[in-house]
């Protein structure tokens, strides 16, 4: 009996068992991207049609109905591992616990944060984008919702022991939030305007970076005050 | 694998001390627990036998005190802890979304193993056939042997069971039993909770350890 299971081995088991699980709960994948189309497609219809406005509002009612879809999603992160005990297993493993919980955040992305990504072109249309602002959109988007997912991930970490955390998992990251927002969308009007928008996309990427490298522990270390 | 000495000290807890919603569940519980031991913690609903099992185990801190593997504290050597550790909580572990099959594959895999025959594993805790079934589709009882099958394949030390037998048929209960004085043979130490009769580990080799309910 041996136990010589490699980090990259340990990461994808995880990796495959969340996407498997998706796959079999299909609701799972497709709540939050209904949301999000349901809310742009709503947009034009409250505002009216003019090319001009919409033009105008555009990134900023994307990116806000992404990050709210994002924030849908997370409560479900960890609550099914923790009401059935799987999240025990995984904090008595002898694989790191960030490593596991970085799967995790990571299997979160791609069930929730690429389809968004997938869909935004298309309702970017709805929303009449300007021409120049299509390559900043989805440079944001990618950038933007892996730190949605990984700031989440630490919310939702924290409030998985309590029975009704939703309210209180917005308030804290709701915050956090807000400067991915900022420089998501301003990178976008830059864009819509001509002017050269790379220190924003330096910006987002910093925090992509940042976060992809502390969020892990945080979020680890929140998952071991949370089931105390 | 290290050959142990049967009386080696694996575990010791040092004046424990926990704290629940205001009551105090037990204070200053100090004992050893050595290799090849077998030790039910007993006592009534509410006594603390589950939070004292998930304190060993590292997953809740006491309120005071520590716990001690092989002589240091375990939130200090954590890895080594982990790697010789089997916990089974009172929730399996087990998801309902994945076959009996895929649920054992992971959990192993997430304890570092890597070379095992999922096939034969679940016949061991006759679950032959309902391999390919989801185990949300399974019985309570062949729900819990699923989780259980993790017995089967693994080199630690020190198993921690939270009610092992819920839900298990007679003839199961009894397979544990011999499993659990096999594994203490082996140098290992077995340390669980129950409320059922146990018919094969009698008090010889049995140690008790009693937690009161206390209004407190």
């Amino acid at each position: 009996m041996k136990r010589g299971i490699s980090y990259t081995a340990a990461f994808m088991t995880l990796l495959q068992r969340d996407l498997r699980i998706a796959i079999r709960h299909r609701g799972d994948i497709f709540n939050p991207l209904l949301f999000f189309i349901l809310v742009v497609t709503l947009f034009p219809l409250g505002i009216g049609p003019e090319p001009q406005v919409l033009t105008r509002v555009a990134p900023g009612i994307i990116w806000v109905a992404a990050l709210l879809a994002s924030m849908l999603s997370l409560e479900r992160l960890f609550k099914a591992d923790f009401n059935d005990g799987t999240l025990e297993q995984m904090l008595l493993s002898p694989q790191p616990l960030s490593l596991l919980v970085l799967a995790k955040v990571l299997a979160h992305w791609i069930l929730t944060g690429v389809p968004l990504i997938l869909v935004a072109p298309l309702l970017a249309v709805l929303l009449h984008l300007d021409d120049n602002s299509y390559g900043a959109l989805m440079a944001t988007l990618a950038l933007g919702t892996p730190v949605l997912s990984l700031l989440g991930a630490i919310g939702v970490a924290l409030t998985v022991g309590l029975r009704k955390g939703g309210v209180l998992l917005s308030l804290l990251i709701l915050p956090l939030y807000i400067p991915v927002l900022i420089f998501a969308t301003s990178a976008i009007d830059a864009a819509g305007l001509n002017l050269a928008y790379d220190g924003q996309l330096a910006i987002l990427a910093a925090m992509l970076v940042g976060s992809l490298i502390l969020a892990p522990f945080a979020i680890g270390a929140s998952l071991r005050v949370s089931t105390n | 694998m290290t050959i142990t000495n049967p009386s080696q000290v694996l575990l010791s807890a040092n004046e424990l001390t926990c704290i629940r919603e205001e009551r105090i569940l037990f204070d200053e519980l100090s004992f050893n627990i050595n290799a090849g031991d077998i030790v039910q913690i007993e006592g009534p609903n509410g006594a603390g036998k589950t939070s004292l099992l998930r304190i060993i185990a590292g997953l809740s801190r006491p309120y005071a005190g520590e716990v001690e593997y092989l002589g240091e504290n375990i939130t200090r050597c954590r890895d080594e802890f982990n790697n010789d550790l089997l916990y089974f909580g009172h929730l399996a572990g087990v998801k309902s979304e994945l076959t009996a099959e895929e649920n054992l594959n992971f959990n192993l895999r997430i304890s570092g193993y890597d070379d095992f025959d999922t096939t034969k594993l679940l016949a061991k805790v006759n679950l032959t056939g309902f391999e390919e079934a989801l185990a949300g589709h399974l019985s309570a009882g062949q729900h819990r042997r699923t989780a259980l099958a993790r017995l089967q394949h693994t080199n630690c030390k020190i198993w921690i069971l939270d009610e092992p037998f819920t839900a298990i048929d007679k003839k199961g209960v009894e397979e544990l039993e011999h499993l659990f004085i096999a594994h203490a043979k082996s140098g290992g130490c077995v340390i669980l909770t129950t409320h059922q009769d146990m018919g094969i580990i009698n008090n010889d080799i049995l140690r008790k350890i009693t937690l009161d309910y206390r209004f407190v």
